[in-house]
């Protein structure tokens, strides 16, 4: 999170951390950090973020999801724990650790045709992936073995990998050109 | 690694260092079995510690303890979704690659467990698992990342439910990190000196204050309230050992703990998650203790 703020303050952008829905009510755009999914859909929850979130993504909220956050945007889990949510957004099925344990977790440069032609050096870390989007979704990337890592749908987009770590700011412009449209 | 390289790469500083970036603002539990392994994942715990006994029984029942059983950790990792760590005896570079082979998520290289070697720590570069070690200070904290730690956690006195060494630790490490930024680069030479730390990693705390790898404090936390003080005391994360099943009713106690770490600088939902949990571990205070029962003087 400290990660997405800093790169969202550079942009020139005011970061806030929301955990209640007075919080959310004030902000133009949301960005879903890495974590664990099951912890963030507990949280949410409890503390009564989860449904004005989903209602605020059905009504066209810029969000950019990484890692944990691409989870909670996944219509579908394929392996979610028992009783475990998601926001919804993208009409998509997730599949949680789908590398396997941390010892598997990865750095690689991925062709992202839509940001052109300089790939992006994409950090996974214990990392989902998408395994099945709508033919409504766009694919903005998918590795050499076409496993999809980067999808689009409206104003919400969702990535397998951490772009925050290393220093990657084309998705958060990306969203940020969302959230300028929307504002108008 | 090059711009155009489309290799895969493994086990980097980055993605080492990644995870526990992921595991910030969150709590992390001590379990001895699956069962209390889903306990702590239902309650919303980042991650589970496990072990074969807890810090509070290794401390009760005396004797070397040691790596816990392959059978048990594999056990509990097949249970959760969420991370899984597994503690190694200090300097005992064979357990940890036991570890690795189990495909642990993060290896604790613990003075919980008893030390199997009293000079050096494990080499944690040779590793592509990442590891997490104990710090009391500042120029120890150091010395673990120069070794290769991708985490820090501060010690405490674990097994204890006291939780002023805890206090102690992470106060030490997060105001000698605030005295290093008020220093001139020449006075950096003799600071470096004094923590017995590498002179690079002094003079990158001196500009960015603030440690290169996540920090969390272990060791005696044992209430909601605890666990939120090491947060206002600048803690990214909280474990917590003995305090969650060695109480009258872990779930609850779990949950309170995870609920009082998210919302550490919110007076009322931590007044919320305190009430009704039922007793708390039973507890030894750290001065009662004679100093070779003193876990956090294991380590250097």
């Amino acid at each position: 999170m400290r990660e997405h703020a800093a790169l969202l303050g550079e942009l020139n952008v005011d970061v806030l951390s929301v955990r209640n829905e007075r919080e959310l009510s004030i902000i133009d755009g949301l960005v879903i950090p890495g974590g664990e999914s099951s912890v963030i859909d507990k949280l949410s929850r409890l503390f009564g973020v989860a449904e004005p979130l989903s209602a605020a993504i059905r009504a066209g909220l810029p969000v950019l999801g990484t890692c944990a956050g691409l989870i909670m945007l996944a219509r579908e889990l394929s392996d979610g724990i028992s009783g475990q949510r998601t926001f919804g957004g993208l009409d998509v099925t997730v599949q949680r650790n789908a590398f396997g344990s941390q010892t598997e977790s990865f750095e690689t440069d991925l062709d992202v045709p839509v940001l052109g032609s300089t790939p992006v050096h994409a950090v996974f870390i214990r990392a989902p992936i998408v395994t099945r989007a709508a033919a409504d979704v766009t694919v903005l990337s998918q590795l050499d073995d076409r496993r999809i890592v980067a999808v689009e749908q409206g104003n919400v987009m969702g990535l397998s990998f951490h772009p925050e770590m290393s220093g990657e700011r084309r998705f958060h412009e990306r969203f940020l050109e969302r959230v300028r449209t929307r504002l108008g | 690694m090059t711009e155009t390289s489309t290799q895969n790469q493994v086990g980097t500083g980055r993605v080492k260092r990644g995870l526990a970036e992921m595991l910030k603002g969150g709590v992390i539990m001590d379990v001895v079995t699956p069962e209390q392994a889903r306990i702590a994942e239902d309650a919303g715990a980042v991650a589970v510690m496990a072990l074969e006994r807890v810090p509070a029984d290794i401390r009760a029942q005396g004797g070397v303890a040691r790596m816990s059983d392959p059978d048990l950790i594999e056990a509990i990792i097949s249970e959760v979704s969420i991370p899984v760590m597994a503690k190694a005896r200090i300097g005992h570079f064979v357990e940890a690659q036991l570890l690795e082979a189990l495909d642990v998520d993060y290896v604790d290289e613990s003075e919980v467990l008893s030390p199997a070697d009293y000079v050096n720590h494990i080499d944690k570069w040779n590793f592509t698992v990442p590891f997490v070690c104990g710090a009391t200070n500042l120029g120890e904290a150091l010395r673990r990342i120069n070794e290769g730690a991708a985490m820090i956690r501060s010690k405490g006195e674990a097994g204890t439910g006291d939780v002023s060494e805890a206090t102690k630790h992470i106060r030490a490490i997060t105001s000698e990190i605030r005295a290093l930024t008020a220093l001139s680069k020449d006075e950096l030479y003799v600071a470096a000196k004094e923590l017995q730390a590498p002179f690079a990693l002094v003079e990158e705390i001196a500009e960015t204050g603030k440690l290169p790898v996540v920090l969390f404090t272990a060791g005696g936390v044992a209430t909601p309230a605890d666990a939120a003080m090491m947060m206002q005391l600048g803690a990214d994360g909280v474990f917590v050992g003995s305090g969650i099943f060695k109480s009258g009713n872990p779930a609850q106690r779990a949950a309170a703990i995870v609920k009082a770490t998210t919302f550490y600088d919110d007076p009322s939902v931590i007044t919320e998650a305190s009430r009704g949990l039922g007793e708390a571990m039973v507890g030894i205070n750290v001065g009662d203790l004679p100093a070779p029962h003193r876990l956090s003087e294991r380590g250097w």
